[in-house]
């Protein structure tokens, strides 16, 4: 009797110290680059919870999620890929998948993660549940000549968009069999430097650094190719020097509108979804990096590259013209909303720490301490097509 | 003046001596900023990315003039930009030498 006791006061004790059940909606994380840590976050709290360790070269890191909002998959400038369990807080598998690489990108159903790479040039495609090697697809596009891989996003039926940036191509790789994959082509033009697909998954755009201009591809009829638009948006004049690359994600489209950064031109360009024809130009005060739609599309927020990075201007799309500027802080890297939008938080990298502000009325919510934070991911990412 | 401070002096002024080298703080700005904003095309680690990697063994092969001429002046045609308006002349030899030996952390 005395021992059937002790068994069920162990038992008890055991349920007691079980994991307490919770969702991943309002959780994320930041890169902290120069260190090769990551702070987890939530966003409800606006408070961090843990911090993990070990995940190599963080320089342009980014971060895509499981379907569940559960693991993050977090490409490394170093080639590593890495797996964590946001409710247990630790890396649940860690591979070198390259030597150098830029980003990647998860499929449709979640089964297929992929990176895209520097070096060796190309993209690789791994199972979301062990990070084994799924199929390798070279980036060759002339006997011998590999090119970086720019602007990977995810689209329907398992298939990913791509730019060569070497090569001036966009790729459509469809893994609909993972370890066979096939691969269709299209000349885009001069040097794509990065690409997005809009949210509905039909449109791939790749900016082009080379020339003026953005190459579209129609992913719902591709055999018409991919077709330039806003061409010659500098019209010959000299461009400003760009100290950093624009970044293109899905999060440019807003109210049936593109908001895309000019290069070499302190502006944002505005395109009509519909008819893909330029209808506006915004001038903002630095070379723009990301130009990020708040969730519902009322406002888009601008930072730029170096040495304008301390700045950030807030577009509202209904006066369509910057209507906030702001200093928030030192080396403004990146920008991610809740994921409804009531708040931004922002990456101040030489302040060491990022920054909470309500995007109503703009009033600082807080900050969090990080060492040089670059990338904020949110696992609202996990259920939107072209994060 | 403290002890310190007048080592600290002497420091200066004999780092200011070598080939006009820049000063102590100057130094840590430029080492910020080649590992930084340079950094996002070729890398925190400066072994690449968009733009080619900057190590030992990577320049070892390049005249030190030329690569000085690339940092101050740009490289068109490629989306190396110039520097001038953020460094002198004399810096950006400065940082060839630093990439070409040990670059600081």
């Amino acid at each position: 009797m005395r021992l059937l006791l002790i068994a069920c006061f162990a038992l008890f004790l055991n349920a007691c110290a079980g994991p307490q059940l919770r969702g991943t909606g309002d959780l994320g994380l930041i890169i902290e680059r120069a260190s090769g840590h990551v702070t987890l976050v939530n966003t409800t709290a606006r408070q961090p919870y843990a911090r993990i360790g070990g995940l190599g070269d963080l320089s342009h890191a980014s971060a895509v999620y499981s379907r569940d909002g559960r693991y993050a998959f977090i490409f490394g400038r170093d080639g590593g890929l890495t797996k964590i369990d946001l409710l247990e807080a630790k890396i649940v598998k860690r591979i070198i998948q390259s030597g150098n690489a830029i980003g990647g990108s998860i499929s449709q159903d979640g089964r297929i993660v992929v990176a895209q790479n520097y070096k060796p040039g190309g993209i690789k495609a791994f199972d979301s549940e062990t990070l084994e090697l799924l199929a390798e697809v070279p980036a060759e596009f002339a006997p011998g000549q590999f090119s970086k891989v720019v602007g990977l996003a995810d689209t329907a039926g398992n298939k990913f968009a791509y730019a060569l940036f070497d090569g001036g191509e966009i790729r459509v790789t469809d893994f609909s069999n993972p370890r066979q994959p096939t691969t269709q082509k299209f000349p885009a033009g001069q040097q794509p430097y990065d690409g997005l697909v809009t949210p509905d998954g039909r449109y791939f755009l790749a900016g082009l650094f080379g020339e003026d201009g953005v190459a579209m591809l129609d992913l719902w009829q591709p055999e018409k190719g991919a077709r330039k638009i806003l061409e010659n948006y500098g019209r010959g004049q000299e461009k400003l020097p760009v100290f950093k690359m624009p970044h293109l994600r899905g999060w440019s489209v807003a109210q049936g509108k593109a908001y895309l950064p000019a290069i070499g031109r302190h502006e944002v360009l505005v395109v009509d979804v519909a008819t893909w024809k330029e209808v506006g130009r915004i001038p903002v005060r630095g070379q723009p990096v990301f130009v990020m739609a708040r969730p519902d599309g009322r406002q888009i927020w601008v930072n730029f590259a170096f040495p304008d990075n301390g700045k950030v201007d807030v577009i509202d799309t209904l006066a369509g013209k910057v209507t906030h500027r702001m200093e928030p802080g030192k080396a403004i890297l990146h920008m991610e909303f809740a994921p409804r939008g009531e708040h931004v938080w922002l990456s101040a990298r030489d302040d060491n720490k990022v920054l909470i502000y309500n995007t109503e009325n703009f009033a600082k919510l807080g900050e969090i301490p990080a060492e040089s934070p670059s990338g904020i991911f949110f696992t609202s990412r996990a259920v939107r097509t072209g994060f | 003046m403290s002890t310190s401070n007048f080592i600290f002096g002497l420091f200066f002024l004999s780092t200011v001596a070598i080939a006009g080298e820049p000063d102590v703080a100057r130094q840590k700005e430029l080492v910020h900023l080649v590992r930084q904003d340079c950094g996002s095309c070729h890398g925190m680690t400066l072994k690449g990315g968009l733009g080619p990697a900057l190590l030992p063994e990577n320049l070892r092969d390049k005249p030190a003039e030329g690569l000085a001429a690339t940092i101050y002046y740009g490289r068109p045609g490629t989306p190396m930009p110039p520097w001038k308006a953020f460094l002198s002349e004399a810096e950006a030899a400065w940082i060839v030498d630093k990439l070409m030996t040990e670059f600081p952390e």
